[in-house]
Parts: structure tokens; sequence; C-alpha cells
């Protein structure tokens, strides 16, 4: 299937960002193709407050049943979340499970004023009452297929579909 | 033969012995340690892993740090501890230790932590429990200490990053140390070229060249160019009949002092496990010296404990 151009979505999140964010807002990208894509976002916006990162594998519900993520990755959010306006960033919005844990998270660095969500693509099937503000496009993608954003050395976003 | 430690994946059911892990289940403990260790900076200092779990802490034998840093290890993944002391419980009784094991499972234990004065007994209760609990040896006799063990590579790779071009140099007394022996597992497995223990003759194992290392029985040429230099406790609760003529005579000779400290490489660190013997093994000056890592080592042992339990608990 035809994929969109994650350059063109990302350029376009950005304009529609801009007027959204001033410089206390938190930015947080969940790990790794939500952080990518907020690196680029919290570089061309010009946010001043430094980037966040979350590795949710400590909050995923479904530890019990597949066990701790291989390679977990230390979160970092290099700010205080209390009472900051804070941008959640993912690539691919799906069942909302990964934005229910990186909420639970944050919650545990501090009380933030508000959360709001940005994605690149949102590939419905929700499985929880879970919705993003900002949208880069929705695409429907066939059942046991995963969509992932990838970077290149360049550092240049693509969307790549997997089998799950 | 199937290691049994591991299930049908190869994956960690239970921890109780470094000796014969695979290195990449002993890497990801470590890489996994270090993401806990900036949970306890936030202001909540948990996360909700083991939400549930109910881990049993069997300590037959005294310990204060290690009984702690697993019970804190424990609650900062949530879950529900429970201590038991049992000098004072049902085994003075005369309850064996497997039947306290089953008693233990009937009240919904996931996972039990055992110290233990004789070898093997983590061993034996590993083989005896049900497929869905998990054991995790917190020092079984003189045979295995594998989350201390793994809380030294931690430090060691914390400082000095890569362990393929390092010289270790383990002091004192060998003969009653699992802490030794786990550390000697573990340096092999990660590949450090030269292990060396430093010791008088009587306080060594028979045939410890077989695990690898290098015997020095002079301090001061054991420890000439080392990058780590591990002190162990003298354990006199330990020692049947007289192995050294005294604490003064030990610590004239093996015991670790600014002068002797200067003969390993300038930035060589100082690692103990606990509880020190100052003025015994190591001079009180070099345990607080800017060489000594000894307190950092404790706090890194409570992510190292963590990664274990997280690891144990998803299976």
């Amino acid at each position: 299937m035809q994929l969109p151009d994650a350059e063109v979505l990302c350029a376009d999140l950005v304009r529609r960002l801009r007027p959204e964010v001033t410089p206390e807002t938190g930015m947080v990208g969940i790990h790794t193709g939500g952080e990518w894509l907020a690196q680029r976002l919290h570089r061309e916006l010009g946010l001043a407050v430094p980037l966040g990162a979350l590795d949710i594998s400590f909050y995923r519900d479904d530890y019990r049943k597949s066990g701790l993520h291989k390679s977990v990755r230390a979160s970092r959010i290099p700010f205080d979340v209390n009472a900051r306006h804070l941008l959640l960033v993912d690539d691919v919005l799906f069942t909302g499970r990964t934005v229910r844990a990186a909420m639970n998270e944050l919650f545990d660095y501090g009380r933030p004023e508000s959360i709001r969500l940005a994605a690149l693509v949102d590939r419905g099937e929700r499985q929880l009452p879970i919705c993003a503000q900002y949208v880069g496009t929705t695409l429907a993608v066939p059942k046991g297929k995963m969509l992932r954003l990838d970077r290149d050395a360049s550092g240049r976003l693509t969307l790549r579909l997997d089998d799950a | 033969m199937r290691n049994p430690q591991l299930n049908d994946n190869g994956e960690l059911q239970h921890l109780l012995t470094l000796e014969g892990l695979p290195r990449e289940i002993i890497v990801r403990i470590l890489d996994t340690a270090s993401s806990f260790l900036g949970v306890t900076e936030r202001e909540v200092k948990k996360v909700p892993l083991l939400r549930g779990v109910s881990v049993f802490n069997l300590f037959f034998e005294n310990s204060t740090r290690t009984r702690t840093t697993f019970e804190i290890a424990a609650k900062r993944l949530s879950a529900d501890v429970i201590n038991l002391n049992i000098s004072t419980s049902s085994t003075t009784k005369g309850e064996t230790l497997l039947d306290t094991v089953d008693n233990l499972s009937a009240m919904h234990a996931d996972m039990f932590v055992v110290r233990h004065a004789q070898s093997g007994a983590a061993h034996m209760m590993a083989r005896h429990v049900a497929s869905h609990l998990h054991v995790i040896n917190a020092g079984d006799g003189r045979h295995a200490h594998p989350t201390q063990g793994l809380l030294d590579a931690y430090t060691i790779r914390h400082y000095k990053k890569d362990f393929t071009n390092l010289t270790v140099a383990i002091v004192g007394d060998i003969l009653h140390s699992r802490v030794a022996r786990s550390l000697i597992h573990v340096l092999n497995i990660l590949g450090t070229p030269e292990v060396r223990v430093i010791a008088p003759q009587t306080l060594l194992p028979a045939g410890v060249e077989a695990l690898g290392v290098k015997v020095f029985h002079d301090m001061r040429k054991g420890l000439a160019g080392a990058d780590v230099i591990v002190m162990l406790r003298l354990q006199n609760e330990r020692m049947r009949g007289p192995l050294l003529p005294s604490a003064q005579e030990f610590f004239k000779y093996y015991g670790l002092t600014q002068e002797k400290l200067a003969l390993a490489k300038p930035d060589a660190i100082v690692m103990h496990p606990g509880p020190m013997n100052r003025g015994v093994e190591i001079d009180s000056s070099v345990a607080d010296g800017a060489q000594s890592v000894i307190l950092p080592q404790v706090t890194f042992g409570i992510a190292v404990r963590m990664a274990v339990m997280s690891m144990l608990g998803g299976q």
C-alpha cells in the first residue's frame, strides 16, 4: 500500500503546532519513533524547555503476559512537569495503550497542568478512550501489520509497514 | 544439561548463580538496571511492574544490607514484601526448608529471595517450587551471591566502561567468600582478561586457579597495575580453627592502606561488599577516600535487584 511521506506530515504538524505552543511548553517523545519525531518538532518549533523522552516499558499493561521489554532505555524528563502544559509526541497512534502508559509515567514525575497529544499517523482501532489533538494524517492499516517510523543516517523520516 | 535457572525459552526463571549464565542475560540485567537508576530521582520513586506480586524475603542467615536492598527494590517495583526472620520462627521448631516453602506458597507467594548458610539451598528450593514461582539466591553458604556479583559488575562497568582491558584484584578471605566466587564468574563471562586473587594460602580454596584467576600471596605484587580492587570482609564467623594469627597481623599483610593503594593504577577504584571491618581489611582513609566507590555500590545494588526481579516477574 502507498504510505504517506513522513516529511510532509511532519512539516504540516510543525505548522499546526506553532500557534499552540509557548516557550514554557514541555515536549515529551515516546521512545523510539515518537522520540525522533519529537526531536524534529522541538527543533523546528524552537522550544526553550529541553526535550524529554519516555521509555514506557516499566508501565506497559502487557508486562505480566509478555515480560519486560528486551532493551529498556532510561526515561529522561529534564524539566519540572508540575503545573506545566505538556505536549506528548508519538509516531503512530493505535490502540491507545502506549499513551495511557506514558501518561501514567508522566504523573510519577509530578502533576502537569495539561497533556496534549500529537501523532504523525492515527491508524484508528482504539481500545481506550484516548484521542490526539494534533494528527498528521489518519490511515487505515490492515490488521496484523505494524506501521513504524524510520530515521536514516541523514535524519530523514519515513514510514514503513511491517508484519507484526 | 539444561541450565536450571532458565525456562524453555532460555529466559531467566530463577537467579541461583552467575556460573554458566549466558552473557546476553547478564548484559541485559546490567542495561535494565541502569534504566531503573533514574526512578529514584522522581517525585514517585516507584514503577507499577510488580503490582499484586508477593515477594517473600527468607533470611536464614543475618543480613541487613542485602535484605534491606532487596526489600527496597521490591517496593520500588510496587510488590508486596513479606520479611521472614527465620531464626525466630518455625525452622527453630523443626520445620524443614521445603515445608516452610510449601506453606509460604500456600499463602500465594510469587517470588522468594533466600539466604541460607547451606550451599545449594536456593537450588533445592528452585527445583521444588511450582513452575510459576521464582527463586532468587541472596547468598548460599560459600557458594554464590549472584546479585552481589552483578552489582559489582555494574559498578565496574559504570566507572571503567569496558571489561576487556581490565585487571581486577580481589583481596582477602576468598575461602569463605561467595561474593568472590560470583564476581570471578561474572568477570570471566564479561571477558575480563586478568582477575587476580590476593590472600594467604589459608584463606584460598584448594584449586582456585581452576576458576581462571592468578594467585598472589604478596599483596604489593598483586596490586601492581590493578584497575579495580575488591576488598573482602574477613569472615570470622565462618572460620573453624585458627586460619590467621590475628586481625592486626592480617591488616599488616593484607589490609588496604593508602601506601599499598598507590601501587595500583592512579585511577583504580576500591570496592567492598560490606560490612567493612575498618582497620582489619581496609584502612579508614582508603574506605572514605576519593577512590572508594563502596557507597555507590549499595545504590547500584538496588537498581540491579530491581532489574533481576522485573525480569523474573514478567516470565
